[in-house]
């Protein structure tokens, strides 16, 4: 039972980090049609950033400020101005396979100029156990949940509570009206590109301490990040962090229980019967089909 | 088109088929294998075209059908069986396992259609890796013999070649027909309007499951040379990257262009090896040029050739108009 209760608190950990990830990739979905095959390798970048910012002897706090930043323009700003302004009106599927592409840049690019190998990296947590109703939790689980619910807790505040938050959504559900009342569309996706950009390289800062710096690490996040999306609701960030956090229980419960070797494969069925009999997501709206 | 540019067209044609035939024959051992596996990609791209650039549906699987067909001629010719008995059998596994996998297309669209078929890929890759019974697991299938054709043995790699290169033209042949009959012209009529084909009387239904079972065998056919090629085969090429590659062999390509899938295939499989000088840096210059391209024609490569042939139309289209105009007015 113990061990039970401690699988579902690091697969709410990792899920956490998926939901985060997961929210990222609606919102640029519902903004502005990207689906985005990058985000993974855009979770694995950020991290090799802020240890190039380490190397050069700045202090940890310093690496991650100027992460985020380089991130926030990179992954942010240069990704919006360059690859998807261009493409975004010749439809979805040609932006899609240049993401593709750029994931395969990426990739290379980190395993060329920083190593193919693994590298530690350090943790914002400290390392150690909690001891909470008489049973001992571990702090790094704990810090990751507090920090990604934090940060969707911002966001969702942010989205509903605040006027920029309405005007985003606006801009999101119906860009032609929201123009014409007078929002400023183009700059409100640009924000969520930004806002995406700033979750990744949180999301990396949470998740690398657990599973290394690598160059191959966005492949396995990014397709979790989907299946989260997908199972919680495409079109809704709520739904993607429901979506997020169930993956990372799942996941979790399957390597425990199924078998380590089909452990993958058990979201994998749970995205198919979700598609094939809720195809809106778990707190989706259903999105009308066009003919 | 006109009689001049379709006689341009056939010298050309076979311009380029008496090349791949005569110039790979002082190729080395390397650049027949490189040249057999852009023939081999060829034809799964091909499929994906059928399902993807014809009818209209996303898929993210084609790379597991490759796979099945791979699997299913590496375990058979090693037990015995000969190539083309092998090749029987993953047609028709392909073609109903293709066929199942249209059905959830019949239910969902576009990206969902994309995560479904995603979704499959990743299941037939753990298959493929945890079935040890059948698969041998992460140690692989090695020693698949090449087969024998007419009683050619193909054990060196320019017979292979030639085998490759042969299979690829019948293919071809055998799609060039099927885009002219009226299956073809239903699968684009599903592809441009599906409500609209519905209302012609066209069963998009069946032929939504059709277009699906038919890409898939051919990605099966594809997989059947794979085996002998690389006369060994394990989990890891068959994985996702394998689909998302075929997937973007045929946008770059120029997805519903017959000849899309020929210049896509040489794009993945040839462009890298080109590159090879830049070493490290290679496949950082290889996603470049394919971002580059999508920015500047996101139809793919036959999308620029489109453009220019169909402005040249108009140009002269509206100069003939022009020239009768003044005709007219002279007349009058």
């Amino acid at each position: 039972m113990s061990n039970l209760l401690d699988l579902i608190v690091a697969g709410l950990a990792t899920g956490a980090i998926y939901a985060l990830v997961a929210v990222g990739f609606t919102l640029l979905w519902q903004t502005s049609q990207t689906i985005n095959f990058a985000q993974g390798e855009f979770v694995m970048l950020p991290a090799f950033l802020m240890l190039a910012v380490l190397h050069l002897g700045a202090p940890f706090w310093l690496a991650v400020l100027v992460g985020i930043l380089l991130s926030a323009l990179l992954l942010g700003l240069a990704f919006k101005m360059l690859l998807v302004d261009p493409m975004l009106r010749h439809g979805v599927l040609p932006l899609a396979i240049a993401t593709m592409a750029l994931a395969i840049g990426i990739k290379e690019a980190v395993k060329q100029f920083f190593s193919a190998e693994a590298s530690p990296f350090p943790s914002i947590v400290p390392v150690g156990d909690v001891t909470i109703l008489g049973r001992a939790i571990s702090l790094q689980s704990l810090g990751v949940l507090a920090v990604a619910i934090l940060a969707v807790v911002g966001l969702t505040a942010l989205l509903n509570r605040t006027s920029l938050g309405h005007q985003m959504q606006a801009a999101a559900q119906n860009p032609t009206v929201a123009r014409i009342i007078g929002v400023p569309v183009e700059r409100m996706i640009l924000l969520t590109f930004l806002i995406n950009a700033v979750l990744v390289a949180l999301a990396s800062l949470l998740i690398t301490p657990i599973y290394l710096a690598k160059f191959s690490s966005g492949e396995v996040l990014g397709q979790a990040a989907f299946i989260a999306a997908i199972v919680g609701g495409f079109n809704q960030v709520r739904g993607a962090i429901a979506g997020g956090l169930l993956i990372g229980v799942v996941d979790n419960l399957a390597a425990a229980y199924v078998s380590t070797q089909y452990r993958a494969a058990v979201p994998m069925v749970l995205l198919i019967l979700m598609i094939l009999f809720r195809p809106q997501g778990l707190l989706g709206r259903a999105e009308e089909r066009t003919v | 088109m006109s009689k001049h540019s379709r006689l341009l067209l056939a010298a050309l044609a076979v311009v380029v088929i008496a090349g791949l035939i005569i110039i790979p024959m002082n190729f080395n051992r390397y650049g027949l294998y490189i040249l057999s596996q852009w023939a081999v990609m060829t034809i799964a791209a091909m499929g994906l075209n059928l399902t993807l650039g014809y009818a209209g549906q996303v898929s993210l699987a084609q790379g597991a059908f490759v796979g099945i067909g791979a699997y299913g001629a590496a375990i058979l010719t090693t037990h015995g069986w000969p190539l083309i008995a092998a090749l029987g059998l993953v047609i028709v596994i392909c073609f109903i396992v293709g066929w199942l996998l249209g059905y959830p297309a019949l239910r969902v669209q576009h990206h969902y259609l994309a995560f479904v078929t995603l979704a499959f890929s990743t299941l037939m890759f753990l298959v493929f890796r945890n079935e040890s019974w059948l698969t041998n697991g992460i140690y692989g299938i090695s020693n698949i013999p090449r087969p024998e054709i007419f009683g050619f043995p193909t054990r060196r790699p320019l017979p292979f070649y030639y085998l490759c290169l042969g299979s690829l033209g019948l293919v071809t042949l055998a799609m060039w027909w099927l885009i002219r009959s009226p299956w073809g012209r239903a699968f684009m009529a599903l592809r441009e309007n599906p409500i609209r084909a519905q209302s012609l009387g066209i069963d998009t239904r069946r032929y939504t499951l059709m277009a699906f079972a038919i890409g898939s065998v051919l990605g099966g056919i594809a997989g059947v040379l794979y085996a002998p090629l690389t006369q060994y085969v394990d989990p890891v090429p068959f994985n996702l990257q394998l689909s998302l590659d075929l997937l973007m062999m045929v946008i770059v390509g120029g997805s519903g262009f017959m000849l899309g899938p020929f210049l896509g295939a040489m794009i993945a499989v040839l462009l890298p090896e080109w590159l090879r000088f830049a070493e490290g840096y290679y496949l950082m210059l290889y996603a470049a040029a394919v971002i580059l391209l999508l920015i500047y024609s996101p139809s793919g490569i036959l999308g620029i050739l489109d453009r220019y042939l169909s402005e040249r139309r108009t140009k002269a289209a509206s100069a003939l108009r022009a020239a009768a105009q003044s005709k007219l007015e002279a007349a009058q």
